[in-house]
């Protein structure tokens, strides 16, 4: 609660950068447009204008700034048309129209918990395999902690294809984008998890003469949640990227990214900058909802005084 | 079809029979046997996936074989390298290098004050979850195909979670340590390069080695959105609309290694510089 303050001074200061930022950005644009609307514009043509910068041609026409916010196409929307689009596309359509944002945001949500549902239903068995079985350890794990460092994401547009020259499209392919994405930090944070009880923990079970199998669900797993979580945050947001980036290299008609294609392509930049939001909003909730999840869990557990 | 599953779930078993005697060892922990294990597991996975496309005559253009791509990018070096050139060194290098210089510059402004420090850390946190690499439509707008706005993207992608380790490291020292730097008179800026900056080097890096994926994703898929002929995400999508999957492979490929290497470089400079954390001792 003490942080809520400066947190909200750091928001204003963002928002206050972008208000100022939108009259450079926007100025050419508006001199063009005021021109032709017959206004008193220095300098009076476009080329001579083309040597000022943003900056430089706002402050020899002062009487523009507010004309700036109000474009139909800006450079750079201001916060209040972004705002405006988001409520005119989220709340006032009908949630099936191909107009409304909640369409489009179902349509990538959809994808990104079916493959995250997958990516960490595998990661999380290939991390038990990983724990009980040296070989599988040895093996595997090399190559679980490689591709956290290589753009796995670069293969999204192949696999498109691929399942589609297959006969695979619609929701299946993007999902399987969003489980490998989320797939390899699930393996590498359980694993961590699953070895996290220290050597005086295992040997206290084996003094109770525990089975592997019994050292497992009464230690190992409740150990690990705490690192479960920490990765499902992590996978969470991969698998949301994950989808988004699948929309966009093969002209998909719904989601997020199409969304974002669909504003940059036809020079709508409200529609981007909305879509941009929405997906962001999206991320935070997920997010918020397993950080939600955690701390309940934790506590329920005992793990963290409430 | 049979015979084709039969002679690959052989090659995974002896592949896998020897990983397991290599696993129950006693060579197990030595080095060598370490590196090999991956090593074998790989090959294994490799030599199935060519039996595979070769005995069921997969099409290249549903997936094409190992030893067809090692073809494509053998012959194609020349065209690789300048999509290297501009994808990672303009494009991701570039943007890393802003990203880090910004995000150090706001992180020691913000460090005199706690109140800023307080409200960067949630607000940096929150910015790094975000899928960020959707402003690439908007940068490419703004700054043109070529690589700047790449290199924006990029510069933005990594600016929050290096900020927010930086910030982070830089609160890791505790008081006892900051007392005695006053007992020797030293001054912020003193205290700064001489304790706390040293002190945060493990918080850093663990920033910076995070950023290098994200500035090697945030330069392709910037690409995907409009960039002049040449450069990894373009190759990549316009080889995808021609089916050239072998071309497709050949470039993640070299992603792979510029991944690998940019991320091993870090973790190289990590060990030099942080030589005295428990972390980096042998």
């Amino acid at each position: 609660m003490k942080s809520l303050v400066p947190i909200l001074t750091i928001v204003g200061a963002i928002l206050l950068i972008w208000v100022l930022a939108v009259v450079p950005m926007n100025m050419h644009l508006t001199a063009d447009q005021a021109q032709r609307d017959g206004l008193v514009v220095t300098p009076a043509t476009p080329a001579e204008r083309q040597a000022y910068s943003g900056l430089g041609l706002s402050f020899a026409n002062l009487e523009l700034i507010p004309l700036t916010y109000g474009l139909d196409r800006p450079r750079l929307p201001s916060p209040h048309q972004v705002a405006g689009e988001m409520w005119d596309t989220i709340a006032l359509r009908n949630v099936t129209s191909r107009q409304s944002l909640v369409y489009h945001g179902w349509v990538t949500l959809s994808a990104t918990l079916l493959g995250f549902a997958i990516g960490t239903t595998l990661g999380i068995l290939l991390a038990v395999g990983i724990v009980h079985n040296r070989a599988m350890d040895m093996s595997v794990m090399p190559w679980a902690i490689a591709s956290q460092t290589i753009p796995i994401l670069a293969l999204a547009p192949m696999i498109i294809v691929m399942m589609g020259s297959i006969g695979i499209q619609g929701l299946l392919p993007k999902a399987v984008i969003s489980a490998y994405l989320s797939f390899f930090p699930v393996v590498v944070g359980m694993v961590k998890g699953l070895r996290s009880p220290d050597a005086m923990q295992m040997d206290l079970l084996r003094t109770y003469y525990a089975s592997s199998a019994q050292a497992f669900w009464k230690l190992r797993l409740p150990a690990s949640v705490p690192y479960l979580f920490a990765s499902f945050k992590i996978g969470i947001s991969a698998a949301l990227v994950g989808a988004i980036v699948a929309e966009l290299p093969t002209g998909a008609r719904a989601g997020f990214g199409a969304r974002m294609l669909v504003g940059d392509q036809y020079g709508q930049p409200l529609v981007t900058w909305a879509a941009l939001f929405a997906a962001a909003i999206t991320a935070a909730a997920l997010v918020g909802i397993f950080t939600a999840m955690e701390r309940l869990t934790l506590r329920r557990m005992g793990m963290v005084q409430a | 079809m049979n015979m084709a599953i039969i002679s690959v779930l052989a090659i995974w078993g002896v592949g896998w029979f020897i990983n397991a005697r290599l696993a129950a060892s006693r060579l197990a922990q030595s080095r060598m046997v370490r590196l090999l294990v991956p090593a074998i597991f790989g090959l294994t996975l490799l030599i199935m996936w060519e039996m595979l496309v070769r005995m069921l005559g997969i099409s290249p253009i549903i997936l094409p074989a190992p030893t067809a791509i090692a073809d494509r990018f053998g012959s194609s070096l020349p065209m690789l390298w300048a999509d290297f050139e501009q994808t990672i060194i303009k494009g991701a290098m570039t943007g890393y290098v802003i990203g880090m210089i910004c995000a150090f510059a706001v992180a020691i402004l913000a460090d005199r004050s706690d109140f800023l420090t307080r409200g960067i850390l949630p607000v940096g946190g929150f910015m790094a979850a975000l899928p960020i690499v959707g402003i690439a439509p908007i940068f490419v707008k703004w700054l043109g195909s070529d690589w700047q706005s790449k290199a924006a993207v990029v510069a933005v992608m990594v600016f929050f979670p290096i900020l927010v380790n930086i910030v982070a490291g830089l609160r890791d020292t505790s008081a006892m340590q900051r007392d005695l730097m006053r007992t020797y008179g030293a001054g912020y800026w003193q205290t700064l390069f001489k304790l706390r900056l040293p002190a945060a080097m493990p918080f850093i890096f663990n920033g910076l080695k995070i950023a290098t994926t994200l500035a090697l994703i945030g330069a392709i898929v910037a690409e995907f959105f409009g960039s002049p002929t040449v450069g990894m995400g373009f190759r990549i999508s316009t080889s995808v609309g021609r089916l050239a999957l072998d071309m497709v492979w050949a470039e993640i490929v070299v992603a792979a290694i510029a991944g690998s290497t940019l991320y091993g470089a870090v973790a190289w400079i990590e060990g030099r510089v942080t030589f005295w954390h428990p972390s980096q001792r042998k």
